[in-house]
């Protein structure tokens, strides 16, 4: 990797006619950072809604061996957008001029600067659902949502960002523009390249354009809410239901410490001597509906739920989900540090990863909170702490580490959905072992042979390891 | 100056700037940010400037000017935030930081001090400054310079201020403005009015208004005479000290007049008074007595819906209204349902919201005089969202707005079919006072 000289400035100016070229020192420290941890400052940010104009810094950048950063609104968990090397940063939230919804074809066109939230609202004026639905949505851009395969707790009936990405223009690691998949849901020539880059977390390459598959508009949804004496109680409610023949649209746990966090941040009337709540929403045809609410209230009563809500308008709905909503803030307000996790186990075993999760709560002595996307597996244990206590992080980092640990034995992940970055690098080894890490190596070699593309990414550096102290 | 890491993170309150998470949530509804387009310009891109001061790893502090002196303060970043970050005082404190280091050119620096310490904060000068416009108006000098293009030439753009300014009131009726006035009908509460200084020099007709209304819907109103300008406008540039001055006059001011409330027509300064209690809270002489001063403040539409709200409000069956919502009001004071309320309560009225209702249109105290182009640009989308509602009236509840708006419709040459009014003006009007 070689420095950037003022001649590189001078030609990157020389490129981007149709945009901004930032240095100043000011600019420089507004983009080095993200949603996670770390400040890294780059040499110079892109601005340009010109393909053309990023392609031939692409190009420079492989010549030159500076090192590229794609960006959306930098609003990653794990460091993906973060210069870590220096070099080039590209804010890609510039370009946001098409988004087209081709109601005939069920599929929208769009740049990857729309920010995702945009996308909903477009496709539901036409009666269409645009399903991946991030909690971040309304800020975060659909280029970081693809880069990133973003998820949330539609995930459990409708899958994830992948699920609905059939087209893509890239611009590859040596600077050549070219387009994969379609506008077709069926389409098997070749190597599917469009999924091979969602979720390469911009190591292969820069997403230009997409093409999105859309799906009408479910006619009704209704939500439960049922409250739990114990944590594990609920897990078993969940995987009851999940084995019954229902399939919700969300299925979300929130435990004793976030409902705490909650009601202290905004007193919404939950109770605060429960051990657990989830919160269901069912989507569908009216008269399904009814009956499917019917036998979900009636498992989570099986096995042992306290106390069952069924709002009855999209007001007190609406009241339900803010609940869950104002967990991840809420959380943040009890001390200045959080750690937010992403490890995904499969259904069956949420009850125990339920339990793990307690013990290395109590066994590092933690501030953990335990809430999320139940349904799917996806849990989010968020430790809150305060980086300015060194010998607390150290016992945050080794509580995390064993967070991944207890995924992986259950047969989970590392990440359901926030990615790899730069924090979880170092335990990519221990998920895929070295051989299987050793071959997504070799495609990336062979899309970036000079390592330009978001360098410092996935793969761990030599005794790489988590720090947070 | 040489300082120590742990002083200039007092300084500049870092430990506030650590609950940000970088979340981005507060990026959607930075004005400055949607339209300078970089990340330099957003609430998340300051706070994390004012963070690495804090952290050693920027020592150049004239790094920071250009994006703080570009913040319009808002505080439109404060409401979206899920983590309560105090961006408000971050800024203060950051921006008084800075004054004290900065070498203003001389002539700068004198001006500063005149306008900061001298003008706004006395009245007898405002006063003149109120009757120095009411004799340009009158004199016809005012047409000669729309007319003639001369203001054009101003410097900073002063000439498109001119076309927007108010009708003034003679010297002889600003006289006229009663100390006390009784309530009509039975007594509600007594209440202490807050004149203002730009308020005062600039708006006399609405103040007084205001006084007419408060006492229509049963407020016995005290006008008392040693209170003076606000502070907002010192507090915004970073002079503290004499924010604190101010403050401490108007407080000695008011607390002898033994008020239900303290009332005031102008959102900026509302949310100023309102936070008198935060401004002192460190003082031990004044701490109290700030808090028990903010705990009665209120905004004029507060009061009059306290009241029962104003009976008989009548205007032309299907006029279009829609409403710039002050920022202060929204974001400092929470004041947000209570001019709904009331615009609701004239008959025939068609109430229209503007799309992004909340955003700033770029006045922001002496913002549009400064920052001119910047202000602009804003202006211009909002004036876009406006105009898209079909309104022939816009209504404000600050002075500053009311500008901006009234500069927004000549600059979109509107002024034949729309128009600007405080909300008082409003009522007043559909109440048939004039
Ligand atoms: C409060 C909060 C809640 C969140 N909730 C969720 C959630 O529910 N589910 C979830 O999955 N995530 C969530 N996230 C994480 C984050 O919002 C997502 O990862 C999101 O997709 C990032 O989008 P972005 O535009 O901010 O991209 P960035 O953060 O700017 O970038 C993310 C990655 O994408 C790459 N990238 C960006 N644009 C492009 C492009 N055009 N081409 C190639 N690569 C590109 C970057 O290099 C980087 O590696 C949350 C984050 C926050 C702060
Ligand atoms: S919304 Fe609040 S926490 Fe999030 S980036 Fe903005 S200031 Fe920081
Ligand atoms: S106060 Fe307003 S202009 Fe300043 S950062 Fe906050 S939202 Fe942006």
């Amino acid at each position: 990797m070689k420095m950037m000289t003022s001649n590189h400035i001078d030609e990157i100016k020389k490129i981007v006619k149709s945009g901004r070229v930032l240095t100043d020192e000011s600019d420089r420290f507004s983009y080095s950072f993200d949603g996670s941890f770390g400040t890294f400052l780059p040499d110079a940010v892109i601005q340009t809604k010109s393909t053309e104009e990023l392609a031939q810094l692409v190009k420079l950048a492989n010549r030159e061996q500076i090192p590229v950063y794609p960006r959306g609104q930098s609003t990653s968990l794990s460091g993906g957008p973060l210069p870590v090397k220096g070099g080039m940063v590209f804010d890609l939230s510039v370009m946001d001029d098409l988004l087209e919804i081709h109601g005939e074809d069920l599929v929208a066109v769009v740049s990857p600067g729309i920010l995702t939230a945009n996308i909903h609202k477009a496709a539901e004026q036409k009666g269409l659902m645009y399903p991946p639905d991030p909690s971040s949505s309304h800020v975060s851009t659909i280029g970081g949502n693809m880069a990133e395969n973003s998820g949330g707790p539609r995930g459990l009936k409708y899958g994830v960002t992948k699920d609905y990405v059939i087209g893509l223009e890239v611009i590859t690691p040596e600077g050549e523009i070219i387009k994969t998949g379609g506008s077709t849901v069926k389409n098997v020539t070749g190597y599917d390249l469009t999924k091979l880059i969602v979720g390469s977390e911009g190591t292969l390459g820069i997403i230009t354009k997409a093409v999105l598959r859309l799906i009408p508009k479910p006619q009704g949804s209704e939500t439960i809410m049922a409250v739990f004496n114990s944590l594990i109680d609920a897990g078993s409610a969940i995987s009851k239901i999940l084995s019954s023949g229902i399939l919700p649209s969300k299925m979300e746990l929130m435990d004793k410490a976030s409902i705490a966090a909650v009601e202290n941040y905004e007193p919404l009337g939950l109770p605060l001597n429960a051990e657990a709540i989830i919160l269901i929403e069912l989507d569908g045809h009216p008269l399904a509906l009814k009956d499917e609410v019917k036998q979900a209230a009636d498992l989570c009563d099986s096995v042992g739920a306290r106390e069952i809500r069924i709002p009855q308008n999209a007001e007190e709905r609406a009241e339900i989900w803010k609940a869950r909503k104002l967990v991840s803030p809420a959380i943040a307000r009890i001390k200045p540090t959080k750690i937010s996790e992403d490890a995904t186990v499969p259904r069956s075993k949420i009850p125990q990863m339920c339990m793990r999760l307690q013990e290395i709560r109590d066994k590092y002595d933690v501030h953990l909170v335990v809430f999320g996307h139940a349904g799917d597996g996806n849990l989010h244990p968020n430790i809150i702490c305060d980086k300015s206590d060194k010998e607390e992080m150290r016992r945050v980092e080794q509580a995390v580490a064993e967070i991944f640990t207890a995924a992986i034995e259950l047969g989970g992940t590392l990440s359901g959905e926030h990615g790899i970055g730069l924090m979880k690098a170092p335990f990519m080894e221990m998920e895929l072992g070295a051989i299987g890490l050793d071959m997504m190596k070799r495609i990336k070699e062979s899309w970036d042979p000079n390592n330009i593309m978001n360098p410092g990414k996935i793969f761990p550096e030599p005794g790489q390891k988590l720090e947070l102290s | 100056m040489k300082q120590s890491l742990e002083q200039l993170r007092e300084e500049f309150r870092y430990e506030k700037t650590n609950s940000c998470v970088q979340c981005g949530y507060c990026l959607p509804v930075c004005p400055t940010y949607i339209t300078m387009g970089k990340e330099t310009h957003s609430p998340r891109g300051r706070i994390n400037l004012v963070k690495m001061v804090g952290e050693g790893k920027i020592t150049d502090l004239s790094v920071l000017e250009e994006p703080l002196d570009l913040c319009l303060g808002c505080r439109a970043c404060e409401t979206a935030c899920p983590t309560g970050v105090e961006y408000g005082s971050i800024l203060e404190a950051a921006r008084a930081a800075l004054v004290r280091r900065k070498k203003f050119s001389a002539p700068v620096r004198l001006l500063r001090k005149a306008m900061f310490q001298k003008v706004f904060p006395n009245r007898k000068i405002m006063k003149f400054t109120g009757n120095a416009f009411w004799l340009y108006e009158k004199s016809g000098l005012q047409k000669a310079g729309r007319t003639s293009g001369a203001m054009k030439r101003l410097p900073n753009h002063l000439g498109d201020f001119e076309a927007i300014m108010p009708q003034a009131v003679s010297p002889a009726e600003r006289k006229k403005t009663p100390n006390r006035v009784k309530a009509k009908g039975e007594k509600k509460y007594t209440v202490a009015f807050f004149t203002g200084c730009i308020m005062d020099a600039m708006f006399q007709r609405i103040n007084r208004l205001s006084v007419q209304l408060l006492a229509e819907a049963g407020c016995e109103v005290i006008v008392v005479p040693k209170q003076t300008c606000c502070g907002a406008l010192h507090s915004h540039s970073g002079e503290m000290e004499e924010t604190k001055r101010l403050a401490k006059q108007n407080i000695t001011a008011f607390e002898q007049a033994g008020v239900d409330f303290i009332v005031n027509n102008a959102g900026g300064c509302g949310a100023m008074l309102y936070e008198y209690g935060h401004l002192l809270e460190d003082d031990k002489e004044w701490a109290d007595r700030a808090a028990a001063f903010s705990a009665k403040s209120r905004d004029i539409s507060q009061v009059l819906v306290s009241c029962g709200g104003l009976s008989n409000l009548h205007t032309y069956p299907g006029e279009l209204v829609t409403y710039q919502r002050s920022c202060h009001m929204t974001n400092v004071q929470k004041v947000t349902s209570e001019p709904l309320d009331l615009l609701n309560s004239v008959s025939g009225i068609r109430f229209i919201e503007m799309e992004q209702a909340d955003m700033c249109c770029g006045s922001a105290g002496i913002y549009n005089i400064i920052n001119y182009d910047a202000s602009m640009d804003i202006l211009d989308r909002k004036m876009k969202d406006t105009k898209a509602t079909g309104a022939s009236v816009i209504i404000t509840t600050n002075p500053g707005c009311l500008l901006q708006m009234k500069l927004g419709i000549e600059r979109e040459k509107l002024s034949e079919s729309v128009r600007a009014m405080h909300l008082i003006e409003y009522l007043a009007e559909a109440a048939g006072i004039s």
